[in-house]
């Protein structure tokens, strides 16, 4: 092994040939170093870095010139090991691991885990249409909080930074709605098995109309900003291509399945939640890129705040019913509410336990501690997250803690596809082929 | 599946609940009987059809919950995988995933391979399971037949130690590539470390009551 003396482009002989370390600053030594050597073929390790907002991902490059010709993605930095977790708490408890996963798209994984469990329980049917709304409504704003950051990390990576400043302007209204709700902006653990954790505040729906309206605005800036723009278009278009067969094989969903022209959205296909009795499209395009994705996710945000729309409509109708469903062996005792230091058991349910009825409070003790029992058997229920299809493999062994919790998550699916997408293409195409994906670590890694 | 004892999870003197002595066993649901009702007849029958040997490959069918599942063999998974993908009645083109399911007390079964099967064309899903020993856990790779479920064999390997043969490079992919043991596994120990919080000490969460 030898050492360059260049502290910053420190090189040394490996079984594979010359290693270099390279910091950035040191290109000059380094070209010249390369320049040397006969071999085209280079092997660039990215990463593992943190690019934006996706978490930590490590990609391993062979480049002959600027052309790639083998890409391989080295995940796993960000495995917390939920999965294994939620196998030691209780069926509740488990909403606020799962939530931790994609933690761009916090309230999927909370129904999708919640449909799961309920579905094992045998009370899907039971879950209040009120409470049903509400988690639509909360998906949805969530869809638009998630795609706000696709696009914007996705413009900014490929140089574009105002778009990123427009979509995280946006995000932060959304946000602000998620704290007014339920006292958390991400990881808020809001839905629960039998419903949610409790009911919208007063003011919410005026609060939601108001933003809705505003998003509209704001959404222009980013259309006028990308849609059509010449250079945008140049380093999308023709990028990142996989078409319908393609993403069959690999089990693509989302976005990049639907930028191959199929209408597949599990809110049509198979719907869950009551997603039947809204009035909304399925965007597609059928150029199989980069661009074709951006522009799905651009005009998803105008559908999600159709849907949004239509919940508050249904939630003023339901004003005042249940959000929990009515069997007290499930449903979480208390209503809870939003304090000054966020989400707490309210002051009613306090009194009510502490000061006035016994029972209450034995059975909040054995609901909270000891949990409900869940029938022995397994499901799979899937719901279409921003990213495509979040599904949950369940198993219980009839106890109060679940005996297998699986996500099927799509970015760790999605993410495959980097090698399809990017081989043959130049290196600045791999970033953009990445962001088109939209994968988040935290999801991919669980 | 399993046996619980006592009603707070407590063993030993400590139960003082009076249940002590009650036993409940835990029953996962069994073999269903004809009609599955919905789509699942169609599958059934279609496959049955398709796959001359589908007597001898399918172990059970399962439907519970709304869900079929068929119990494969493992020696006849890639055919029953094939002809599930390619008849055209059938067209199950997509595999969302494969995840390990780890059974300790179901001896000679101990591990189980649960694969989530999508039709695109036909918009249904069923789902495939696969027991195998604890002591030679080895399963044909689906790798050929779905691409996508590469990464996912990978991840069963990383956390329960299922071998899938004839996958291009069946490597951990979550955990690191030195690690020891697989995770998921219910011998696995979850880990962790007593929390002290104003005087008081918690147990890590594996050590703590359980009240199962």
């Amino acid at each position: 092994m030898t050492i360059h003396s260049d502290p910053y482009a420190e090189s040394r002989e490996t079984t594979e040939g010359r290693v270099y370390s390279v910091t950035g600053g040191d290109w000059d030594s380094l070209a010249t170093e390369i320049g040397a050597t006969k071999e085209e073929r280079v092997v660039v390790n990215m990463g593992p870095q943190h690019p934006s907002t996706h978490g930590v991902l490590r990609i391993i490059l062979e480049l002959e010139g600027e052309t790639v010709t083998e890409v391989r993605c080295g995940i796993g930095y960000l495995h917390t090991g939920i999965e294994k977790n939620t196998e030691y708490r209780s069926w509740t408890q488990g909403v606020t691991f799962v939530t931790r996963m994609d933690y761009l798209a916090p309230i999927f994984n909370e129904t999708a885990y919640c449909l799961a469990v309920e579905k094992l329980l045998g009370i899907t049917d039971d879950v209040p249409e009120r409470a049903s709304v509400i988690r639509v409504l909360m998906m949805e704003l969530n869809r638009i909080s998630s795609h706000m950051v696709a696009l914007g990390t996705g413009a900014l990576e490929l140089g574009a930074l105002s778009p990123m400043i427009f979509a995280f302007r946006d995000r932060e209204l959304v946000l602000d709605l998620f704290e007014q709700i339920c006292g958390l902006r991400m990881n808020m653990a809001y839905i629960r098995p039998g419903g949610v954790a409790q009911d919208i505040p007063a003011g919410a729906i005026g609060k939601i109309r108001e933003t809705v309206d505003q998003l509209r605005i704001n959404f222009k800036d980013n259309e006028k900003l990308l849609v059509g723009n010449t250079i945008w278009m140049k380093r999308t278009q023709n990028i990142g291509y996989l078409d319908l067969a393609g993403c069959t094989t690999l089990g693509i969903t989302g976005p990049v399945l639907r930028s191959t022209g199929l209408p597949w959205d599990l809110r049509k296909t198979q719907p869950y939640c009551g997603y039947e009795n809204y009035d909304f499209d399925v965007i597609t395009t059928d150029s199989a890129d980069v661009y074709g994705r951006f522009l799905i996710r651009m005009q998803e945000l105008e559908q999600s705040l159709r849907i949004v729309e239509q919940a508050c409509d249904k939630l003023e109708k339901l004003e005042g019913q249940p959000v929990m469903v009515a069997d007290k062996k499930i449903a979480w005792p208390s209503q809870l509410s939003v304090g000054a230091d966020g989400m707490g058991n309210s002051l009613a349910h306090i009194r009510e336990i502490m000061g006035e009825s016994m029972e209450s409070l034995i059975h909040h003790f054995k609901l909270v501690t000891e949990g409900f029992r869940v029938p022995a058997g397994q499901v799979y229920v899937a719901v279409e997250s921003p990213r495509g299809e979040t599904g949950v493999h369940l198993v219980s062994d009839g106890g109060t803690r679940p005996y297998r919790v699986h996500f099927r998550e799509p970015s760790f699916n999605n993410l495959q596809s980097t090698s399809a997408m990017c081989e043959g293409s130049m290196i600045a195409d791999v970033i953009g082929a990445i962001a088109s994906i939209d994968p988040v670590m935290g999801g991919v890694d669980r | 599946m399993s046996e619980d004892k006592g009603s707070f999870g407590v063993h030993g003197t400590g139960d003082t609940s009076g249940y002590s002595g009650l036993v409940r066993a835990q029953v996962t649901p069994g073999s269903s009987e004809r009609p599955f009702g919905g789509y699942f007849d169609e599958v059934a029958d279609d496959l049955e059809r398709a796959f001359p040997a589908f007597s001898e490959a399918i172990e059970k069918i399962v439907v519970d919950r709304g869900e079929l599942t068929l119990f494969v063999k493992r020696s006849h998974l890639v055919e029953t995988a094939l002809a599930l993908r390619n008849t055209e009645t059938l067209r199950f083109e997509m595999c969302m995933g494969v995840n390990g399911v780890h059974y300790p007390e179901d001896a000679g079964r101990e591990l189980h391979a649960v694969y989530a099967l999508l039709s695109l064309t036909h918009n249904r899903r069923i789902r495939i399971e696969v027991a195998v020993p604890d002591s030679d856990p080895h399963l044909p790779s689906l790798v050929e037949v779905w691409g996508g479920i590469n990464w996912h064999e990978r991840e069963s390997y990383d956390m329960f130690g299922i071998i899938f043969d004839g996958h291009p490079g069946l490597t951990r992919i979550l955990m690191p590539d030195d690690w020891q043991g697989h995770p998921q596994r219910k011998d696995y120990p979850l880990g962790g470390i007593p929390i002290e919080y104003k005087g008081a000490t918690i147990p890590a969460p594996s050590e703590r009551r359980s009240y199962q």
